[in-house]
């Protein structure tokens, strides 16, 4: 055994308000445990999930980034989900140029009523991105303020 | 009256942007009698010694194209941010990183390994690499150093104003240096362009369906392009609606898809992840093998929502193998 402590990784999770949101509070009632790595932000469709929402969770500390929606048909604004795959397809392609592992970033349908899908993927997600190690971005220079504080103090 | 003092220098750009300058036609004529040029080294005869002899501050404005990548860029936007009380970062290598910013996507070590040694047309036995300091009997000579990575200006020096595109369009240019004059600058940190989309002044945009749906993107070289319709409703990968306007839509009129030179719009955080949000959500496929099919359209697309902005993006930089 090392003494360094165990990589945990960090997992954002963006779960549409309709399915996967309920089917996780749905596996919290149960009483299904699952890994506590996960920060869910609640959306209200996964058609609102702007890639950029997963470009700047990556960007400032998670490791992965879960995408959880309708199933097909079932989305509650009728496509969002569809409009959210077409968009995972290429973020996906986009990020393998970045050097990004495929693993750390996964779209799931999950319903309402998969409470235990919820943690199963949950489970699966961390234990592969443990796997993979934390996410080494390459160091991004901090852009320097606008010169405005100067302009104001003049 | 003393005229106002401007100068204008160039980092890791083409030189494109210099000849934007040129390119307000006579009425560059009308800025040269406005203003003093005090240090244009592309156009004129200064040196690095003529900065350093002036005061802090004594450049009212001071044009920077280009990124930064060399030691030698970056000494020279540190001294002339203390010279200038104003910083315009010109064009979208300063602005974003801009072409020369791609070059993130791979490692320096790379990129030097491939200029003096992989080339076909190099012939290196000795493996002679550019030093930053050499011995000769005359002395020692000093080259400068490449960074890691490319910046923007903004992450070199702070900027107080952004002049977009790749070039800057002469007409945001000429209005910028009247804004200058008429010291009507906006808020510090603004880019002197409207923050309208490129649609916006499209000779197209009449063309543009009320429900965009395209089953197949396509390169310009695979399509006869129909000079009238909507490019991105022929299914090119034009990146206007999510491009700031300024430029007129001049590649649009000359039956070229928007590559996205003026970058972002305000609201907007990282322009590639949103580019490539709009571009995904208008294809018309349901299916996996549908949607991978609609998308081959775009074999790059890290190359074709990032070409101007790499450097200003979240993720930066392609991770180390």
């Amino acid at each position: 055994m090392s003494d360094t402590p165990a990589f945990e990784p960090r997992i954002v999770a963006f779960f549409c308000n309709w399915c996967t949101y309920t089917a996780a509070d749905l596996a919290g009632t149960a009483r299904l445990t699952y890994a506590p790595n996960v920060r869910v932000v609640r959306i209200m469709c996964s058609g609102r999930l702007d890639p950029q929402f997963v470009v700047t969770a990556l960007r400032q500390g998670a490791d992965g980034v879960l995408i959880g929606g309708c199933h097909p048909g079932d989305c509650h604004y009728q496509e969002g989900n569809y409009k959210m795959l077409r968009r995972f397809h290429l973020l996906k392609r986009m990020l393998k140029q970045f050097g990004i592992d495929d693993q750390r970033v996964r779209l799931e349908w999950i319903s309402a009523s998969e409470g235990d899908k919820v943690q199963r993927v949950i489970n699966e997600m961390v234990a592969q991105v443990r796997d993979l190690g934390p996410l080494a971005l390459v160091g991004k220079p901090t852009p320097h303020p606008d010169a405005s504080e100067k302009h104001a103090a003049a | 009256m003393t005229k106002p003092k401007v100068g204008f220098y160039w980092c890791a750009s083409c030189g494109g942007c210099e000849e934007a300058v040129v390119d307000l036609h006579e009425a560059i004529l009308d800025v040269v009698a406005a203003v003093d040029i005090v240090f244009w080294p592309c156009a004129m005869d200064f040196k690095r010694t003529d900065v350093e002899a002036m005061a802090d501050g004594e450049l009212a404005v001071c044009f920077i194209n280009g990124a930064v990548r060399t030691s030698e860029q970056f000494e020279m936007v540190e001294l002339l941010r203390r010279k200038a009380g104003v910083v315009i970062a010109f064009g979208a290598c300063a602005q974003s990183g801009g072409i020369p910013g791609l070059a993130n996507f791979t490692s320096k070590a790379a990129i030097l390994a491939n200029v003096y040694e992989d080339t076909r047309t190099t012939v290196n036995p000795h493996k002679t690499y550019p030093q930053a300091t050499v011995q000769v009997p005359e002395g020692t000579l000093t080259l400068p150093v490449l960074d890691e990575t490319v910046r923007a200006l903004g992450q070199a020096i702070p900027v107080d104003y952004y002049l977009p595109g790749c070039p800057p369009p002469a007409k945001l240019i000429a209005d910028a240096v009247g804004a200058i004059l008429a010291g009507t600058l906006p808020a510090p940190g603004s880019v002197l362009a409207p923050n309208v989309g490129v649609c916006h002044e499209c000779t197209r945009k009449e063309t543009k369906p009320e429900k965009m749906l395209v089953t197949q993107f396509k390169r310009p070289h695979q399509v006869l392009i129909d000079p009238a319709q909507c490019l991105l409703a022929q299914g090119l990968v034009c990146l206007g609606p999510d491009t700031r306007s300024g430029c007129g839509a001049a590649c649009p009129a000359g039956n070229m898809p928007c590559t996205g030179c003026l970058g972002a719009l305000d609201q907007v955080r990282d322009f590639g992840a949103k580019a490539l949000s709009g571009l995904a959500s208008v294809l018309d496929a349901g299916e996996d093998a549908a949607i991978d099919a609609g998308l081959a359209g775009v074999p790059d697309p890290a190359g074709t929502f990032y070409r101007y902005s790499l450097p200003a993006s979240e993720l930066f930089a392609k991770l180390p193998e």
